[in-house]
């Protein structure tokens, strides 16, 4: 389950919330023609790695969030209200500092 | 005589106690602190139960979670729970089990002739078996499996206790209570934080019994005291899931004959940490040589667990296979304690703890490996023989042969979070690696063993995961024990090496698997059913890869391993379930008028969570379809009410609000002016239609929206998708107003007459509140919103007041209409009214259906964007022959019409649409209905059939307008 920290609620389960897709995707101008809104409801990249995606507060402030999730790991790097800029990491792999005590014992 | 052979002193059992228990029907006694299996033992029972596909006699194999064979139906009647380890419960006294797949008795088991039918369940049988005639399949083969194959049996009775549901959040959760567990704890306790500690056993710290206890005793008081530690004795974590958080289960009362009052059987917690300790042990595992399965072959740290912790002898004769000198240990503990043994066989040359042996008296045979056993249904004997030595071997009496194959660190719960793990030579086995999450692995899970060393490595990881300091502990005293392990997986020779023991997969399986193209060990694992039964191939798992690898002809740590899933044990389905049974698996939601309905004696339907009345029988009524039949009457006739509180509202406020509603919805709300309402319709944004309902313009910045029921959630997501994310600049504000505002539908021709009674401050003539107007008023007092809206086709007021008022209106409706009979109606004469009239609802609006297949293309507004414009323009969406909506009757005005009947030409089979929604009609004689139909414009006034093969029906039709009451829609207007 992976748990989100809202800006507005703080850390809330998964269960609170409703997948929206990929927030990279803009809604073009109504004149903008048929190739255009098709690729913006059906087209997507579905990458193996960080994705900033929209996930709506549905049981808690109502507010789209937006978080940088890596699709394989399911690690959160960030979580923004919908108007904020967020950073996504440079590196595929994820960037959660590995716990120090390793202890693999002597091969 | 009883339990000859528990010990006179030794373990944790309290012998001051005796307890009865049965097993399949006779009685046995035992001791608190005994587990079924160790019981047992102390009765001498070694035959437990019979294997899953050959039948083969089991014993108990271990004295853990591990366990393959020991398997037990626990209880009796609605609480018999199938599959439970014998050696994980607790003995209570009165506690009735028994033994699983055997028929017609355990020690004559008439299916042990399967060893006859075993090349059918070979690897791969489930696989190869489809490919054999259907009529062998149905009548010999699936008959044989199930009756052969299995396990045990579920009660069919429903289950009489509860289950809970615990919600935690912790900053260190220490999984696994032995000693580095316990370690870990102490550290991360000192330093203040929250901290969990879960267990799976009844216990904590068993493995220092018999070793150092007053460390133990210690490190308990210490953590009892400690008001920030909780310690859940009995909680087996299952699974690990993201971002630390963890599935537990806590057994309350399956140590007990049934819980008290209040108490739940489980509890089934969730658990989110800030960090994680892993000290979740490690399991001994076998070593696979022919007959390694028959009753008395046990691992050899359960044996000594027998004997230290429940003072119980496993045999009277030991025979020590392994290659490790840990594995010795067990023998000395077992040997003082009194247990005559009959050697060591050791594929390795030399050790130090063959030394020992030999010191202590007990024949070492080197370089050696047992080649089979001997016994029936308990173990006699094995059969040593040098390695390389061809022919000649000895066999050596013993009633336990007690196995090491080396240890595997738990590594499951570590893995499922992602921790990469590593091989470790000395081991012969995978260890945790780096971790991903904030993890730590600690003690025998990370590959360190001794009490001392695991102790400390406990702590280590307590000051990791906690930030204190580890150094202050004191660490236990214990004896030599070292695991590094000559890797020794497999003695070759005739007979049956099993590798999973529970699912009766054998060596010679895995090869076959290899030699098939399963070589991967995912793959063989599926094709084999090696390491898919309840112990999860536990301490058997390694052994499979390790003779996978040798057939393919690699290293083991080159074959990898099989991912580990949740869950590590088996958890009940009452535990997952938990509280949300019955009617408590959704939230019920009720119209604030739901008392009255109730007292009205209303008939209940479900709608989505919300329970609504469906029609209110009379007692002039013979059937449900007379009251409804009647409530309608009353609506097109006379006057009824409705309580329609269930719709979604959506209160829309803001500068922007008009601009917002106009992008939103296929038609115009920004020329509406303030005191009317609309018809609306709403699109996604692939151009299908999405929900309607009617929007009201209370103030040039503030609407009031409706939605359908079933698309209150949804539509205000859809609206706050578009507000926050695609349009943020716009000064629009939104709130959810459905609970708030209670509603009902006054309508009928006496409707005006109705409510002119009782609304306070309005002229409700239709001079002055035509159609479609809307404005506040009062009733009784009580503040209202007038709305001259009708779903039924008739004249007809919607008024909806805060939900805190709606008896009062309601009651002053009813009292205000009595001169005009008025009758209150339900879901089902809604229904009626509506589909009498054409509108559209679910059944039409179902996700597939355009603007256009609907009849509803003119809602299109000339100019301006809207969701779902351009892609609704779609070349699939706009050609003509798509089905679209119609009204059908049946020739013969008695026939029956049904929901779901397709309509086919006369005299085809070729389906050109459905019905959506069917009705006995007040207006029209007999059924009428409304259809998807293909061309169905052109088909107005065109015969066609109606079928229904399911109910054998097959009715001549008349397709006609779906409107089939007052198309000119006059009526509400008047
Ligand atoms: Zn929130």
């Amino acid at each position: 389950m992976i748990r989100i920290d809202c800006p507005s609620c703080g850390g809330r389960d998964e269960v609170e919330f409703a997948y929206r897709g990929d927030a990279t995707v803009v809604r073009p101008a109504g004149d903008a023609g048929e190739e255009a809104f098709h690729d913006f409801v059906y087209r997507r990249a579905n990458p193996r790695g960080w994705h900033v995606e929209w996930w709506y507060h549905q049981a808690g402030c109502r507010q789209f969030l937006k978080v940088v999730r890596h699709t394989m790991t399911h690690e959160v790097h960030a979580v923004a209200r919908a108007g904020d800029r967020v950073e996504v990491p440079a590196a595929e792999h994820t960037g959660v500092p590995a716990a120090e005590h390793k202890g693999v014992p002597a091969a | 005589m009883t339990q000859m052979f528990r010990m006179a002193s030794g373990g944790i059992v309290d012998r001051s106690r005796t307890i009865g228990f049965r097993f399949d029907g006779r009685a046995y006694q035992g001791h608190p602190g005994d587990t079924l299996a160790s019981a047992l033992l102390a009765n001498g029972v070694r035959l437990v139960g019979r294997s899953f596909k050959l039948h083969r006699p089991r014993g108990i194999f271990a004295a853990g979670a591990e366990e393959p064979n020991a398997l037990a139906e626990l209880r009796t009647g609605a609480r018999r729970e199938p599959n439970t380890r014998m050696t994980q419960i607790e003995l209570y006294d009165g506690l009735e089990a028994a033994s699983q797949n055997r028929w017609p008795s355990l020690r004559w088991d008439l299916l042990s002739l399967n060893g006859l039918i075993a090349p059918l369940l070979s690897a791969g049988f489930y696989y190869k078996t489809f490919m054999w005639p259907a009529s062998f399949w149905e009548k010999v083969y699936e008959p044989l499996i199930r009756r052969s194959a299995g396990l045990g049996r579920a009660s069919r009775e429903a289950d009489p206790d509860r289950y809970d549901t615990m919600q935690a959040h912790c900053d260190v959760l220490v999984i696994g209570g032995g000693v580095a567990g316990l370690a870990a704890a102490l550290v991360a306790g000192a330093s203040g934080v929250r901290v969990m500690l879960c267990e799976q056993d009844f216990v904590l710290g068993a493995g220092l019994i018999g070793e150092d206890e007053a460390w133990r005793s210690a490190a308990l008081e210490r953590l009892a005291g400690m008001a920030n530690v909780t310690l859940l004795a009995r909680t087996n974590v299952f699974g690990a899931y993201d971002a630390n958080v963890v599935g537990a289960l806590e057994r309350v009362a399956d140590h007990v004959a049934e819980p008290g009052a209040f108490v739940p059987r489980q509890r089934y917690w969730t658990i989110r940490a800030g960090r994680v300790v892993h000290a979740t042990g490690a399991y001994e595992r076998f070593i696979a040589f022919p007959d390694n399965d028959r009753p008395g072959v046990m691992l050899a740290g359960a044996a000594a667990t027998y004997v230290a912790r429940y003072g119980v002898h496993p045999g009277r004769r030991a025979l020590l296979f392994a290659n490790n000198d840990a594995a010795y240990q067990s023998l000395f503990t077992m040997q003082d304690a009194g247990v005559t043994v009959a050697g060591v066989v050791d594929p390795r040359a030399d050790s130090a703890a063959q030394a020992a042996a030999r010191a202590r008296g007990i024949t070492v045979w080197s370089a050696s490996q047992v080649v089979g056993t001997a016994g029936s249904l308990a173990l006699s004997g094995a059969r040593v023989a040098r390695i390389g030595s061809a022919g000649t071997d000895t066999l050596v009496a013993a009633d336990v042969l007690c196995v090491s194959g080396g240890i595997n660190p738990a590594v499951q719960l570590a893995t499922q979070s992602r921790t990469a793990v590593a091989w470790s030579e000395r081991l012969a086995s995978w260890v945790p690696g780096a971790a991903l999450l904030p993890q730590f692995s600690a003690g025998a899970a990370n590959g360190v063993t001794g009490l001392r060393e695991a102790a400390a490595d406990g702590a280590r990881a307590g000051a990791g995961a906690s930030g204190a300091p580890a150094d202050a502990l004191g660490l236990p005293e214990d004896r030599p024990s070292d695991v590094t392990v000559l890797p020794f997986w497999e003695v070759k020779g005739s007979g049956k090496a099993f590798v999973d023991i529970q699912d009766d997969v054998t060596a010679d399986d895995i090869r076959l698997a290899a030699r098939e193209g399963y070589k991967h060990i995912e793959h063989a694992k599926r094709y084999t059913t090696h390491t898919m039964g309840t112990d999860q191939g536990k301490s058997g798992g390694l052994v499979g890869a390790a003779v996978l690898a040798e057939a393919r002809g690699e290293r083991v740590q080159d074959v990898g391993m099989p991912t580990f899933r949740p869950f590590t044990s088996p958890v009940t389905w009452g535990a997952i379930a938990g509280t949300s049974i019955g009617k408590h698996f959704a939230p019920t939601r009720l119209s604030p008028l739901h008392e009255w309905h109730v007292k009205r004696g209303a008939v209940f339907m479900d709608a989505g969570q919300w329970v609504r009345p469906a029609y209110y029988p009379a007692p002039v009524d013979g059937d449900g379809w007379d009251s409804v039949l009647r409530e309608a009457r009353a609506a097109r006739r006379g006057v009824a009410v409705c309580d329609v509180s269930t719709l979604g509202k959506i209160d829309v406020q803001g500068r922007d609000a008009a601009v917002f509603l106009d992008r939103l919805y296929t038609n115009t709300f920004s020329n509406l002016p303030v005191g009317r309402a609309r018809y609306g319709l709403m699109l996604r944004e692939d151009g299908i239609v999405f929900d309607d309902g009617t929007t009201s313009r209370l103030a040039e910045d503030h609407f009031f929206v409706t939605t359908t029921t079933a698309n209150a959630g949804p539509v205000m997501q859809h609206m706050e998708f578009y507000l926050q994310t695609v349009w943020p600049d716009l000064d629009v504000t939104l709130a959810s107003v459905t609970d708030q505002w209670a509603a009902m539908s006054i309508a009928g021709p006496k409707a005006r007459a109705t409510i002119e009674r009782i609304i306070e401050g309005l002229d409700v003539s239709n001079e002055a509140f035509g159609f479609m107007a809307v404005a506040d008023a009062t009733v009784k007092g009580c503040p209202v919103r007038v709305f001259r809206i009708s779903f039924s086709g008739e004249l007809a007021y919607e008024i909806a007041t805060p939900a805190g008022h709606a008896q009062t209106v309601w009651n002053a409706v009813l009292e205000a209409g009595e001169a005009f009979k008025i009758e209150p109606y339900g879901v089902e004469a809604l229904g009626l009214l509506r589909i009498e009239k054409g509108h559209v609802t679910g059944a039409e609006l179902n996700g597939q259906t355009t603007a256009a297949d609907v009849g509803l293309e003119k809602m299109f507004k000339k100019r301006g964007d809207f969701v779902g414009k351009v892609l609704s323009q779609r070349p699939g969406l706009t050609d003509p022959s798509r089905p679209r909506l119609v009204g059908v009757r049946p020739v013969m005005r008695g026939d029956q019409l049904r929901a779901g009947m397709h309509l086919v030409e006369s005299g085809t089979t070729h389906s050109l649409g459905w019905m959506t929604a069917v009705t006995r009609a007040v207006e029209l004689e007999g059924w009428i209905g409304l259809a998807m139909l293909r061309d169905g414009v052109a088909r107005i006034g065109s015969r066609m059939q109606a079928a229904s093969p399911l109910h054998g029906a097959l009715v001549d039709v008349e397709i006609v307008s779906p409107h089939f009451v007052d198309p000119e829609n006059a009526r509400v207007r008047v």
